[in-house]
């Protein structure tokens, strides 16, 4: 008896409820009482994201940066996503991405370089001069957003690495964990993991092309490619790979995931064009999120996604048809 | 399908009711959807996936209700018209849907799409083939085409083809719900077909 009294139950470290989840219930409970909690509430449950940092940085000085388009809302931009390593439906990665643990995080720079080495996380986020730039960003599937990234030009980190004058293409992997990604665990995928893209050198070191740490002010969200992520606003979306750990400089054109399982769809370049329909959608037209039902907020695609001017110069004397 | 209820015992007019609402709860649940602006950033793409994988959920229980009948199971094949009429009512709003938000109610869109797409032309085409089978789903047009209704009504064999061809056309990396639904429709589809060979066989001797 005695002993069963004094035997203080002990309580595992794992079911301490972490403070964020603990704050995370007050904004729930509050949020029940404003009548949304079946629009807040993520279907996993009580699944807490990764706290995000705000981020220093300065504006954007680019003349493109600033496009003057209405801001997609955070709460779209980081709940419509297309990230397959955590399924393919576009609400998977914001419920199941919480799984990646994304600290410790390096990314491994190699290939043809002067100096080989890597990024740790601390060096991403401390290490650069960070600038907010807001993109239209065009997925394939014909739906667009407008959205504020934080980060640095990719020519600023590949420099430090200098790469040889034999160096011509880039390749970029995406974590491949599966443990950690559900996506990855399907037996009806046929992605070949890990995600795999690349762009030409030039293209690389195009004063536009972000290496992105950010969105609306904060650090990037699982579910938005955490840690560390491309953007590419002149191309397609999954141009603009995830979550990346390996930056390679090659002197061959690199195989992208995409083109591995479709290459009569997806091409190389992957430049927004709505004169070159994809097989599946027509690319003329797309979708500014969010849309409506009754008022579909459709807008004409524009050659290069509206970035022609900085970008055009790229494709000289190339056939767009043919290289697409 | 209404007409005859009434003559029913209560309880069949009960489990009436309740394969009614099953049926409908996934329409009620995409309106809820709508008039509250639940569907997400994209509305578009949310209804196209909810109507279209109702449409051939449904139409896998149309195919699996007369070898579940004869396995002592009829419960499904007595509700196979009205779950047959569901199917019709799903796949018309697929199609609304589509010519709504993706084609605008543009001919000349909804032609290049048609043409130049191949999942769209199949999806279009297996809703062409349905909207016969609809139509003469009551029980006069059944007497009236007598043999013929049979005939007729074994185009949904073909209707599956074209769904499965349709989701698999849509597939990007992922080819799940194609082998899912492939699987499920082949197998009632060579089930269908087993009966009918050993019924002439059967016949010939």
């Amino acid at each position: 008896m005695t002993r069963k009294i004094l035997d203080v139950p002990q309580i595992a470290s794992s079911e301490i409820t972490p403070e964020a989840v603990w704050l995370n219930r007050r904004n729930l409970i509050k949020a029940a009482a404003a009548g949304t909690l079946a629009t807040t509430l993520p279907s996993s449950g009580f699944a807490v994201e990764s706290p995000l940092r705000p981020l220093a940085y300065n504006q954007g000085e680019c003349d493109a940066c600033a496009a003057d388009e209405a801001l997609t809302p955070e709460e779209d931009a980081t709940s419509y996503n297309n990230f397959y390593e955590f399924g393919t439906d576009k609400s998977d990665p914001a419920e199941h991405a919480h799984t990646m643990s994304i600290d410790p995080w390096s990314v491994q720079v190699t290939g043809l370089v002067n100096k080989p080495g890597k990024l740790n996380l601390e060096d991403l986020l401390g290490g650069f001069d960070l600038e907010e730039r807001i993109y239209r960003f065009r997925c394939v599937e014909a739906w667009s957003m407008v959205v504020p990234w934080i980060g640095f030009p990719l020519a600023d980190l590949l420099r430090r690495f200098e790469p040889t004058t034999d160096a011509r293409y880039v390749a970029f992997k995406t974590l491949y964990r599966p443990a950690e990604m559900r996506g990855t665990r399907s037996f009806t995928s046929v992605i070949d993991w890990p995600y795999k893209e690349g762009l030409r050198l030039d293209e690389a070191m195009h004063p536009l092309t972000l290496m992105t740490v950010g969105l609306y002010g904060k650090t990037l969200p699982n579910q938005s490619g955490a840690p560390l992520r491309l953007i590419v606003p002149w191309k397609y979306g999954f141009k603009s790979i995830k979550s990346i750990v390996s930056i390679e400089l090659t002197d061959k054109q690199p195989q992208t995931s995409w083109q591995q399982l479709a290459a009569q769809e997806y091409g190389f370049y992957s430049n927004v064009n709505p004169e070159v329909d994809h097989p599946r959608w027509s690319q003329r037209y797309e979708r500014r999120l969010p849309s409506s039902l009754f008022k579909p907020n459709r807008v004409p695609t524009q050659l290069f996604n509206g970035y022609a001017e900085q970008v055009a110069g790229l494709y000289e004397n190339m056939d767009l048809k043919k290289y697409y | 399908m209404g007409v005859s209820v009434y003559r029913l015992p209560w309880s069949a007019q009960l489990w009436w009711a309740v394969v009614f609402s099953l049926a409908l709860a996934p329409f009620v649940y995409i309106v809820y959807g709508v008039l509250g602006n639940a569907l997400g950033p994209d509305p578009a793409e949310a209804l196209m996936h909810q109507t279209g994988e109702w449409a051939i959920r449904l139409l896998v229980l149309v195919l699996a209700a007369r070898p579940l009948a004869q396995r002592g199971w009829p419960a499904l094949f007595r509700y196979r018209r009205m779950l047959g009429l569901f199917m019709f009512f799903y796949t018309t709003l697929h199609l609304l849907v589509f010519a709504q938000v993706y084609v605008g109610w543009n001919v000349s869109i909804l032609l290049e799409e048609l043409l130049e797409r191949p999942y769209v032309m199949v999806g279009f085409a297996g809703w062409v083939l349905l909207t016969p089978l609809a139509l003469t789903s009551t029980n006069g047009m059944r007497r009236r085409l007598r043999q013929r209704w049979r005939q007729l009504h074994q185009l949904v064999y073909a209707v599956a083809v074209l769904g499965v061809l349709h989701v698999l056309w849509l597939s990007r990396s992922d080819i799940g719900d194609a082998v899912l639904y492939g699987v499920l429709l082949g197998a009632l589809l060579c089930w269908r077909i087993w009966q009918a060979w050993r019924r002439r066989f059967a016949r010939a001797r």
